[in-house]
């Protein structure tokens, strides 16, 4: 089993803004150690739009979680490093880390309505880590709070501060959410699924305003999807997780345009397109690994249709493909223009 | 504004139905709609007013014996002249003013006892629930030990040593009852734990404190509220049956449990010295009962706007300025 260096770090220019080294996340489970996260690297540049694309499992959520100081210690273990503004936040205080969330990163989830408490108004919801750090008025805070509401388009926002969650439709509420993850200005928003439990046209509204507020705070954005048709049009760079590592990173034309790695092509090829031939969709055999009984070699190869006798012993590491794209196999050609 | 809120507008106006703000009167309103929880509500009002202000509201000395007037029944006049709507019991003492001093006995130690079985039952449960590890698992193996205890066997052994009095019955319930809470209490975090919005808490910046606080145990109130009047009645009976068995309140005070005990004697000539203070105890616990399950529905948030809000056609909602 070979670990990514941390000289191989992926991805972008001076100084990125979060750059994770060699992350790792188990779990104890009664049935032994189970692997979420085997081993991932990535940075993210100020301002950035990363995908991060996966199916459920892959350990695309877990592995924010981790940076976000999310998991349970026990039962999980996090290792590795995660550097932010040249810090480790996985070995800071408690204390430290409480007060980098909220402030610098921060996180909204896929069911707003669950993620918001339903025995609080949202306007409390919306201030109460403003009022919390800012050691403002309650007056001052719920000012604060009809601002965010505006900004994040919710129509009337004066009469709605005082409404509690189950009075808002699950749209509106990912607003809400949204606007509680704003309220200290984070440097970073973590989007974990945020329009999946939205039907289609909503998904859409949340996701402009998404790229409306990143384009007005500067703010970086890691989009945690399960949806292509969604990084396709909202990302500057994309990684797609398999079984707990990264199969692929590539900006995001490149991805689309030239898809190294099988799965990734897969991916690909089973989404409906508007221009292509009609007919049964592509889709890929056989199901993702189960946490406990990964495959030897490359994780992908009982699936793959290319498979060759190395990848059944041998796990490929992220090579480089083109300009900023990487992808770990071992039959995945460079510079591919199929 | 811009095509985005067009798409939204429908949805405001369905929001409106249950927006409409929930005030002090929409409760009172509530409360009069449901008509068995009024009954109780005003029952219990005026038990609680009759507690109080027994010293001036009671119509004779609770404690001055007349003998004079003994063993008068309910509705009747004494030889000197004194009307006694309950009766009189063995001495001559009237059994109505008698009763709202007991009232003030019986009603003092189930709120009591309740509130601090309460906050000591919720606090341990909740922090098991929370932080669980060794701290759980010590705690809830003595919340299963306690709740196999034959509690009224316990008291009585307690009181024994301790000797009986007002003090040492809440003492005793505190011990006795925390279990109920802290095992809802930690039953309820450990649901409410999982949920996104702790999560989200946390991911936001909250400190451990603040996520109890402000995040966990508004939600849970709902239902401790509903066990907590239970368990006022429940502690209401308690006492009188160790008051019955002789541990509880002692004489010259006086509790509805203590009158049974000493109307018993009586039993064959003068039913009400029992059955009054037994129809006070039955009809405190049936109402305390029937106000617990208005409670219930009052005091959860995703729930009461439908009983809060005015039945329809009498207020139509405002339409939005949108």
């Amino acid at each position: 089993m070979r670990a990514m260096q941390p000289s191989e770090t992926l991805g972008a220019t001076p100084a990125p803004l979060l750059d994770v080294r060699d992350l790792r996340v188990t779990f104890e489970t009664p049935h032994g150690l189970v692997k979420a996260v085997g081993g991932v690297s990535w940075t993210l540049a100020p301002g950035e739009t990363l995908g991060i694309i996966g199916e459920s499992g892959s350990g695309k959520s877990v592995g924010l979680e981790a940076i976000m100081g999310l998991i349970k210690t026990p039962p999980g273990h996090v290792s590795g490093e995660v550097l932010f503004e040249g810090r480790n936040v996985l070995t800071m205080p408690e204390r430290e880390r409480r007060q980098l969330r909220g402030e610098k990163i921060a996180m909204i989830f896929q069911d707003a309505m669950s993620a918001l408490n339903p025995s609080l108004t949202v306007g409390t919801q919306i201030a109460e880590v403003y009022r919390l750090r800012r050691k403002c008025s309650q007056a001052e805070a719920e000012r604060r709070a009809i601002e965010l509401m505006d900004r994040v388009k919710i129509p009337s926002a004066k009469t709605r501060v005082g409404n509690y969650p189950h009075e808002f439709s699950g749209g509106m509420c990912q607003r809400v959410m949204i606007a509680t993850a704003l309220a200290l200005g984070p440097q970073i928003l973590i989007a974990d699924e945020p329009t999946t439990a939205l039907d289609v046209t909503v998904q859409r509204q949340i996701m402009t305003l998404l790229a409306e507020l990143q384009r007005e705070d500067g703010m970086a954005l890691v989009l945690i999807t399960h949806d292509l048709g969604l990084v396709a049009e909202t990302v500057d760079r994309a990684m797609v997780m398999y079984a707990g590592r990264l199969v692929e990173s590539a900006p995001v034309s490149s991805l689309f345009d030239a898809p190294s790695h099988p799965y990734t092509r897969g991916l690909i090829r089973s989404m409906p397109r508007i221009d292509g031939a009609s007919g049964a969709l592509h889709a890929i055999g056989g199901t993702p690994p189960a946490a406990g009984r990964m495959p030897k070699g490359c994780a992908f190869h009982p699936r793959c249709e290319m498979r060759v006798d190395r990848c059944r012993v041998d796990r490929p590491v992220l090579r480089p493909m083109d300009r900023d794209h990487f992808a770990a196999c071992h039959i995945a050609k460079e510079t591919p223009r199929d | 504004m811009s095509a985005v809120d067009a798409t939204t507008a429908p949805q405001v106006e369905e929001d409106h139905d249950r927006a409409a703000a929930i005030t002090g009167r929409a409760y009172l309103s509530a409360l009069m709609r449901d008509r068995v929880a009024f009954v109780s509500a005003v029952f219990l009002g005026l038990l609680l007013i009759a507690a109080a202000g027994a010293d001036f509201l009671a119509p004779f000395d609770p404690d001055k014996a007349n003998l004079r007037a003994r063993f008068v029944p309910p509705l009747g006049t004494a030889r000197d002249g004194g009307f006694h709507l309950l009766g009189t019991d063995e001495l001559g003492r009237d059994l109505f003013s008698r009763l709202m001093h007991g009232a003030r006995v019986s009603m003092s130690i189930g709120l009591l006892g309740a509130i601090c079985s309460g906050i000591a039952g919720i606090t341990l449960g909740v922090l098991a629930g929370f932080y669980r590890g060794l701290l759980e698992d010590l705690l809830m193996r003595a919340v299963d030990g306690m709740m196999a205890l034959p509690s009224l066997l316990i008291a009585l052994f307690i009181l024994f040593v301790i000797g009986p009095g007002f003090g040492n019955l809440i003492l005793i319930f505190t011990l006795l009852h925390w279990m109920v809470f802290a095992r809802m209490a930690r039953s309820l975090t450990l649901t409410h734990q999982q949920s996104t919005y702790i999560t989200a808490a946390r991911a936001i910046g909250g400190s451990d404190a603040r996520i109890i606080l402000t995040h966990l145990l508004p939600n849970m109130v709902s239902p401790l509220i509903v066990l907590f009047t239970l368990e006022i009645a429940v502690l209401i009976l308690s006492e009188a049956s160790l008051s019955f068995l002789g541990f509880g309140v002692q004489a010259p005070q006086s509790s509805w449990g203590l009158m049974i005990a000493r109307g018993r004697e009586y039993i064959s000539s003068a039913w009400w010295l029992v059955v009054m203070p037994g129809a006070a105890i039955f009809l405190t616990a049936l109402a305390l009962n029937l106000v617990a399950a208005w409670a219930r529905a009052i005091t959860d948030p995703v729930q009461r706007w439908r009983w809060l809000t005015p039945p329809r056609g009498k207020n139509q909602p405002i339409d939005d300025d949108e």
